[in-house]
């Protein structure tokens, strides 16, 4: 009888990445509802004893696979010795980061274990001893409440990063360890064959807490650099409109939008963006929106919280001068 | 060197979502159909390995009547056939379920490279390709921003979170699209392009021609079911700050601390 919650975390280069927690402290929450065993899984190489560091988060047991092989995802050496796992753990519910890999790995196991896959859900709760999912289409546009067919199990949801709620860490509670006993392929078929890592450890636009967007009205990539010095003083990600990345101003990794990035920031701040349909899907459920624009007609004042009608070139200027005297006093 | 490109067609991004009368799905009365822009990545990538390689592509696409006028765009940006698979019995598959179709048809043709999005702007779910490399057994590469090909293999690079990697594949495998439009730059249709469009192979299955039957791929084989579509809920009408610009920068600085308690 299937039984229980595991979350499948992300260990990269030595750590967990926070979403790792993120979905420890959501399948804690799920556990407890359905009464049941919280456990999890950690591939990757050198995870040592940082495992037990996820009963911090009500994690009770780790089955951990650590070789070589796994230092970096891959589908070939990560998904037969998870699935052989699971199939033998039979969980009621899987989670999973909806990072770039977990998308892979999601998808890649859902197929191979034949079971119910809801992806990048930002809401899930337990009725009736099932799990309901809430997650975003059309970038945002609208939601949809996903739920498993009777009886399929296991119940697989992977969570959008910097949405659920990390639980305070408790460090008193370290969780028991397993070795996994199974045989991890070499992997043949694919090869890493190099990492380029982003100049100043960028924060990913997806995982950032504030962004910092710009768009035609910058005029140019060289005013991006106002964007940038405002973004490091208050810990923010830069990012960008379709029409500044078309321009060749911006990094195309920096779109934010129904094809770009969708993002959900406690902060955005949108300079010289006029607020295009496209645009607003991928930004408009951040907590708190401001806008600078010099149109008061600029579809963009629909969604904020705080909205100057200003040119940007005064405005940030002083801005970013009130921010520094704000920085310098607390 | 064949390719195929798996392609959704998808509501035009300009579509402004409402809920149909059923509270489950959306209301499609109005709605512009157009090809999934990450598909339309994936059909430049393919063309530009047409022309580099000598590839064949075939276009690959499961839904309604509708699709056709898809496929033909994209025959029509340059690739050489189509297949579309409209059929009754998949009404109501989940992801599973349309990757297994789509799986079933390159079983019977004949592959190298296969492209598709990372995914389809309207459902956002990031599955169905994945889900086919893993039905095939081959690999894939995901959120291709560049390709190679040589020696039997493909390499492409992606972004993860703050690094890019490079990684190399062996043939045949499948590649799924990101970037952005600014990366791929897709052709446009020329006008001769369309014209010869008109008479390139374009063939219809059904999931009967695939071996296949609705309770293995349809709405009784799904997994997952949609229960309930809502909106956001619409943002209350925020402020819009007055006075001298120093006022309103003061102003924003102590709302974001003091009020939003963000910075
Ligand atoms: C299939 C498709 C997909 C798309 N996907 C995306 C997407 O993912 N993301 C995206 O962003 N767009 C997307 N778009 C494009 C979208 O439709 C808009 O064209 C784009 O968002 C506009 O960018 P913008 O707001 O920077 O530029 P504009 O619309 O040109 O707006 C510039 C704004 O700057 C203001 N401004 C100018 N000068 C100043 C100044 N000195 N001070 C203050 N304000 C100033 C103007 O008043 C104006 O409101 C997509 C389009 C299509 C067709
Ligand atoms: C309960 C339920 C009922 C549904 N009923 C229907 C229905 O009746 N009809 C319907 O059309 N959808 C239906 N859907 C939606 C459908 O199952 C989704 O399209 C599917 O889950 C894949 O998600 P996605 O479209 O976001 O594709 P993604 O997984 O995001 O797509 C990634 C890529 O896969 C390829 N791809 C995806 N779909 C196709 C396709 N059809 N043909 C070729 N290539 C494709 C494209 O290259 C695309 O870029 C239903 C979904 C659920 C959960």
């Amino acid at each position: 009888m299937a039984e229980g919650v595991c979350v499948i975390t992300e260990f990269r280069e030595g750590s967990f990445r926070r979403i790792s927690f993120e979905i420890a402290s959501e399948g804690r929450r799920l556990a407890d509802e359905l009464g049941e065993p919280l456990v999890a899984l950690a591939l990757g190489e050198s995870i040592g004893d940082l495992a037990t560091d996820l009963g911090n988060y009500g994690v009770e047991k780790v089955y951990v696979l650590d070789a070589p092989s796994l230092k970096d995802y891959r589908a070939e050496t990560y998904v037969p010795v998870a699935a052989e796992i699971l199939s033998n753990l039979d969980p009621k519910v899987i989670l999973i980061a909806a990072s770039v890999d977990g998308k892979d790995f999601s998808a890649r196991l859902a197929a191979r274990l034949g079971a119910g896959l809801a992806t990048d859900c930002t809401q899930l709760k337990v009725e009736g001893g099932s799990l309901k999912a809430k997650r975003p289409m059309y970038a945002g546009k609208a939601f949809a409440w996903y739920e498993w067919s009777d009886g399929s199990w296991p119940q697989m949801a992977s969570c959008r990063p910097n949405v659920m709620d990390c639980l305070a860490p408790d460090t008193s509670k370290k969780a028991e360890v397993e070795k996994a006993k199974v045989e991890v392929a070499e992997g043949n078929q694919t090869q890493v064959v190099n990492i380029e890592k982003d100049a100043g450890g960028k924060l990913d636009l997806t995982e950032a807490d504030i962004i910092v967007s710009g768009g035609r009205g910058m005029k140019g990539p060289e005013n991006f650099a106002m964007l940038e010095e405002l973004a490091k003083l208050i810990g923010a990600a830069v990012g960008a409109s379709r029409s500044a990345v078309d321009s060749g101003w911006r990094p195309h990794a920096d779109q934010v939008g129904q094809t770009g990035k969708v993002v959900t920031p406690n902060l955005y701040i949108a300079c010289g963006i006029s607020g295009a349909i496209q645009h607003l899907a991928g930004m408009s459920s951040s907590k708190y929106i401001v806008a600078v624009n010099k149109d008061p007609e600029a579809p963009i004042f629909s969604k904020v919280d705080y909205g100057v009608v200003e040119d940007l070139f005064k405005f940030l200027p002083v801005f970013i001068e009130e921010v520094k005297t704000l920085k310098s006093t607390c | 060197m064949n390719i195929v490109v798996l392609l959704k067609q998808v509501p035009d991004t300009e579509t402004k979502i409402r809920i149909g009368g059923d509270g489950k799905t959306i209301d499609t009365s109005d709605i512009k159909w157009i090809m999934n822009p990450y598909d339309e990545y994936a059909v430049e990538a393919a063309l530009r390995l047409q022309e580099s390689a000598g590839a064949k592509v075939t276009i690959l696409s499961m839904g309604p009547e509708r699709v056709v006028e898809s496929i033909r765009t994209a025959l029509a940006m340059g690739a050489d056939q189509g297949v579309l698979v409209n059929d009754p019995g998949t009404e109501g598959s989940d992801a599973l379920g349309k990757a297994k179709v789509l799986a079933a048809v390159l079983k019977n043709l004949e592959f190298d490279l296969v492209c598709c999005g990372h995914r389809a702007v309207d459902d956002d779910e990031n599955q169905v390709g994945i889900m086919v490399a893993e039905l095939l057994g081959i690999p894939h590469l995901g959120l291709a921003i560049s390709v190679e090909l040589g020696d039997g293999k493909i390499r492409i690079v992606r972004p993860i979170e703050g690094a890019r990697v490079t990684l190399e594949g062996t043939l045949p495998a499948l590649v799924t699209f990101g970037g952005a439009h600014a990366v791929w730059n897709p052709r446009y249709a020329s006008l001769p392009g369309i014209m010869k469009a008109k008479k390139k192979p374009l063939e219809t299955k059904t999931i009967a021609d695939l071996g296949l039957s609705p309770d293995e791929v349809g709405m009784q084989a799904a997994k997952v079911k949609i229960t309930a579509m809502e909106l956001p809920a619409e943002r209350q009408a925020g402020r819009v700050l007055e006075g001298e610009t120093s006022d309103k920068a003061k102003e924003l600085v102590r709302l974001l601390h003091e009020e939003a308690k963000v910075i």
